[in-house]
């Protein structure tokens, strides 16, 4: 199964951690918050984004299944 | 308190006229005249109510009315337009307690007035139609969420008692008090609201994982939803469907705003052409209310009343609010006040909302000024990219495409404003806007 990355944008808070881990599928607008790639992600990136899920402060990222 | 005077005074509404000759016209080869809805010019009691419409017909096991419902084609009139048949069915799926069912008739849209109209002309209809879909998904938990308003909130409590006095229902109404917000009646602010909690939206990671109240399924349905449904019970789908269109049926109450001013609720049929229900020409005409989108006068005036003519041009029905900008009002000055409103109510909980609507309505304000740095167009093209979307709700894409819309429509008077000059002669406020926004986190409560 495929995963995507997901951002709860209200407990999100801009700390900018997931794109220094992830720069190849999250950006941050000016403000500071994260533009999330909707595409699946590829298999050689999975581990980081699993990094980047865990190390959010804000516990505000997530891996969910790409619905079909 | 920021909900006066939003109460229509009894007595023949203002457009009504214009519904009514609409009647009239298409009496010949359509049949169900308008209104449906509400037939009197006097809020109708239960006793009224019971002499007009006999008992509501209940079916004795849940799952039986649904099948009414979707041959009826019944869409949400709270904008949404979603399958109504599709909602009940789901609720009836899967295990578990059985689901709450609440009757939206928070309408924070400070133009829209015709849920308010509806549970003042008619409240037993939209509490028939409130018990026969609490009947239809096996719930006895039912609520009605409505603003604060002492009045309106005073008369749907005697409702309820006098049918509880009657033994009419299986289960008694519980009232709901919305605080006065424009998203309290987001469908996740209201099950936390009914949770016990603050109406404000919620994450919704997907469709599936949408929590309801108190954690239970809950059916939310936009009160004048549910007095279509109470009608489609007692007179069947074919019925319901000799309004409107095909694939758009029924009817629907619409909030006119005219250019001269007079503002009424209104009962048409979808499919209504625009130029039946709003006296043009005007300067411009909003469709959909706040988060709805602006349309030349000329292209509207074409139109049907119909979101199969309206998507295509960003445009939405929506819960039926249309306005006709009048000839001597700036657009640019309209949008600027309506985009500041609706920065000041975000709900303050997502950074891309909090961030860009306050950014945006700041450069719609200097658009409406004369001479507006040059630079201020791009950036809230930029800024409109960057909200659209990364909300919890739809607050930032609704006002997006709003102030998307106004850019497309009022291109030439930016080139007016660009040189200095501005073609309205009018600084007088239009669009109808509450008195004051509360800006304190208790007015969530």
């Amino acid at each position: 199964m495929r995963k995507q990355l997901r951002v709860n944008p209200i407990n999100c808070a801009g700390h900018g951690l997931c794109a220094e881990l992830l720069p190849e599928l999250i950006t941050l607008d000016e403000w500071g918050y994260p533009i999330v790639s909707g595409e699946p992600v590829p298999p050689g990136l999975e581990r980081h984004a699993r990094r980047a899920v865990t190390d959010c402060p804000a516990l505000a990222l997530a891996l969910s299944d790409v619905p079909r | 308190m920021t909900h006066n005077a939003t109460l229509p005074p009894p007595g023949p509404q203002a457009g009504q006229d214009a519904a009514q000759q609409l009647t009239e016209r298409w009496r010949d080869g359509r049949p169900g005249p308008l209104p449906r809805l509400m037939p009197a010019h006097e809020p109708a009691d239960l006793r009224a109510h019971l002499e007009r419409f006999g008992a509501p017909p209940y079916r004795g096991a849940p799952r039986r009315l649904i099948g009414d419902v979707e041959a009826a084609g019944l869409t949400g009139r709270g904008g949404a337009a979603f399958p109504t048949y599709r909602k009940l069915a789901a609720m009836t799926a899967g295990h578990g307690p059985a689901p709450v069912v609440v009757g939206n008739g928070a309408e924070g849209e400070p133009a829209s007035h015709k849920d308010k109209t509806l549970l003042w002309f008619s409240p037993h209809l939209v509490l028939d139609g409130l018990q026969l879909a609490a009947e239809a998904v096996g719930s006895v938990t039912v609520g009605l969420y409505v603003h604060r308003d002492p009045r309106l909130y005073g008369w749907l409590e005697a409702a309820i008692g006098e049918r509880a006095t009657a033994g009419l229902d299986a289960a008694r109404v519980e009232l709901i008090e919305a605080p006065p917000r424009f998203l309290a009646g987001e469908k996740s602010a209201l099950a936390s609201k009914a949770s016990g909690g603050t109406a404000l939206p919620r994450f919704k990671p997907s469709r599936a994982s949408q929590r309801g109240v108190s954690g239970r399924r809950t059916l939310v349905q936009n009160v004048e939803t549910l007095a279509h449904l109470a009608l489609i019970a007692r007179h069947g789908a074919a019925w319901f469907r000799s309004a409107g269109t095909q694939d758009e049926p029924g009817s629907m109450l619409a909030t006119l705003h005219q250019a001269d001013g007079r503002t009424g609720v209104v009962e048409t049929t979808l499919g209504t052409p625009i130029a039946g229900l709003l006296r043009l020409p005007a300067r411009a005409v909003l469709v959909g209310g706040y988060h709805g989108a602006w349309l030349p006068a000329e292209q509207a005036g074409r139109l049907p009343l119909a979101n199969a003519a309206l998507r295509p041009l960003g445009a939405v029905v929506g819960a039926g609010v249309l306005a006709a900008l009048p000839a001597d009002r700036c657009g640019l000055a309209e949008t600027a006040r309506v985009a500041s409103y609706l920065a000041l109510e975000s709900a303050g909980q997502c950074g891309p909302c909090f961030n860009g609507l306050p950014r945006m309505a700041g450069a719609l304000e200097e658009l409406a000024g004369p001479r507006p740095d040059p630079r201020v167009s791009a950036d809230l093209e930029r800024w409109s990219g960057l909200v659209d979307g990364r909300g919890a709700c739809h607050h930032p894409d609704g006002t997006v495409r709003f102030v998307r819309s106004a850019l497309r429509v009022f291109a030439d008077e930016m080139d007016h404003h660009a040189r200095g000059s501005c073609t309205g002669t009018s600084g007088r406020p239009f669009l109808p806007l509450p008195g004051q926004t509360p800006l304190d986190d208790a007015d969530w409560r």
